[in-house]
């Protein structure tokens, strides 16, 4: 078995049943903070399947499109955690 | 030889984000969520990101990318972690009952959000009752 296989038919099974956990913790969610993290989250999983495809793929161009996904990610949960601190209330 | 390396690497990588969506499904607490997520998202993540820049060796701006990445998720996660508590804390989400301690009841200042190390004399009225005495004060 090789790398591009076993990532294929193990690693990425594993990251799609951990996307749907997530996803049912983004619609259930009680508050917003544990959406807020929910998104955080997804969109580190995202990274991770982008990573993982790149490899089984072989191109490396979508490493550039992670790259973009990180700093997304960082930039909303901090504009999201100001304006509900601005906002304040649940 | 490498490929065994890295296929260890993505194995360990994908179960820890497999613990953290679980952990984020079964918590029962948004501190507990967070607590448990931001940290094995980011091991695995960065194990990812790891296999990548092993798995380019030719092209040097592929692995650069790659541990740049890895470098900004490692700096950057517990930054956004860390933000997003505290506001949590402010607009009072709700604790799990089995809580046992909360060493910051009273040492927030209400009005413009700063920590204090000691509890402020105007919280101090609203210490008797710490239930309701935040709620209180904010309307």
């Amino acid at each position: 078995m090789t790398l591009d296989s076993y990532i294929d038919y193990v690693i990425l099974p594993i990251l799609a049943i951990a996307l749907l956990l997530v996803f049912v913790r983004l619609f259930k969610g009680p508050t917003i903070v544990d959406r807020v993290i929910a998104l955080d989250l997804l969109i580190t999983i995202g990274i991770s399947v982008i990573t993982a495809y790149s490899i089984s793929r072989g191109k490396s161009t979508f490493i550039d499109v992670a790259m973009i996904l990180a700093l997304i990610a960082f930039l909303s949960t901090i504009a999201f955690s100001y304006y509900i601190e601005k906002r304040g209330r649940k | 030889m490498i490929d065994i390396i890295l296929a260890v690497f993505c194995t360990i990588g994908a179960l820890a984000i497999l613990i953290a969506a679980i952990g984020i499904l079964r918590m029962p607490d948004f501190y507990l969520r967070l607590s448990v997520t931001v940290k094995a998202a980011t091991l695995g993540g960065g194990l990812f990101l790891l296999c990548a820049a092993f798995y380019f060796p030719e092209e040097v701006s592929v692995t650069t990318k790659a541990l740049a990445i890895l470098f900004f998720l490692v700096l950057t996660a517990p930054v956004a972690a860390h933000l997003i508590a505290r506001t949590a804390y402010l607009i009072d989400t709700e604790q799990w009952k089995g809580t046992i301690q909360d060493d910051l009841v009273g040492m927030y200042d209400k009005e413009n959000h700063t920590l204090h190390s000691e509890i402020p004399p105007q919280n101090l009225s609203g210490e008797m009752e710490p239930e309701s005495g935040p709620d209180e004060n904010k309307r």
